[in-house]
């Protein structure tokens, strides 16, 4: 990496962010980048493991995450995707606190010279940080709030860069 | 000794932000695994919340730890349910 960031790497806020500003600010001033992979995730109003799949059962979300460790953890997958890939600068945007249907959650975003690399990095961050950063999630249903469970496909998803997790096996782990 | 303890999520909810436990001079060096034993002991909320049959994850000094790892005096541990982001 030849040029100083200009701002952290990762936010965690209870504000939106807008994708342009975020890829424009990605992309200042490094004349080698030729592509820009982004990935946003929203709040979905159902869950899969509902019984009807095609009905909203979920009316609002709200994220906890745990100060100090969230944003000590995405640096670290940062550093670990720049070793890995050959990308140019990656940026990790994640809110929390109370969340509407249709609000983004999280942002991805990675640069590099071509686009392998960048939907290669984009991906792993993504898959890294859905087992290991600490975020909560709880969902408002029509039964009241309940934490969302963790899913082993995420584990699953992960393994496939060689980073094994334990996140949503049962008891007994670590 | 002096550990801070921290819980979240579910564990937050049921056991509260967490707190500063003071263990008495000269005690054995105590892993995260037997912290966890130790609260179990204290019975109600902490023995469900806690409890062996329950994924639970923890960070010592706010990286994942498994519960082999030793808690140095001063440490910061927590205790959390599986991670749910993104």
């Amino acid at each position: 990496m030849s040029t100083t960031p200009a701002r952290p790497r990762v936010a965690i806020q209870t504000e939106d962010f807008d994708l342009s500003a975020e890829v424009a600010a990605l992309r200042a001033g490094d004349g080698a980048v030729g592509a820009v992979t982004t990935f946003i995730g929203t709040v979905r109003d159902r869950h899969a493991g509902q019984p009807d799949p095609d009905s909203a059962s979920v009316s609002a979300m709200e994220l906890e995450h745990y100060p100090g460790m969230t944003e000590r953890a995405i640096e670290a997958m940062i550093d670990e995707a720049l070793r890995r890939f050959d990308i140019r600068a990656a940026r990790v945007v994640h809110r929390v606190g109370p969340l509407a249907i249709g609000d983004q959650i999280v942002l991805v975003a990675v640069s590099s010279m071509h686009r392998g690399e960048s939907f290669q990095a984009c991906e792993f961050l993504m898959d890294w940080l859905k087992s290991e950063a600490p975020f909560w999630k709880k969902e408002t249903t029509a039964e009241g709030a309940r934490w969302v469970d963790a899913r082993v496909s995420d584990e699953r998803a992960l393994a496939r860069w060689g980073i094994a997790s334990t996140n949503a096996s049962p008891a007994g782990t670590p | 000794m002096t550990i801070q303890i921290r819980y979240f999520a579910s564990l937050r909810e049921a056991l509260g932000a967490g707190e500063t436990l003071v263990l008495e001079p000269g005690a054995p060096a105590l892993t995260v695994g037997a912290l966890r034993d130790r609260l179990i002991a204290r019975g109600d909320a902490y023995a469900e919340a806690l409890a062996r049959g329950r994924a639970l994850r923890a960070a010592l000094n706010q990286t994942m730890c498994a519960e082999t790892a030793e808690i140095a005096d001063g440490a910061e541990v927590a205790f959390f349910p599986p991670v749910t982001g993104g």
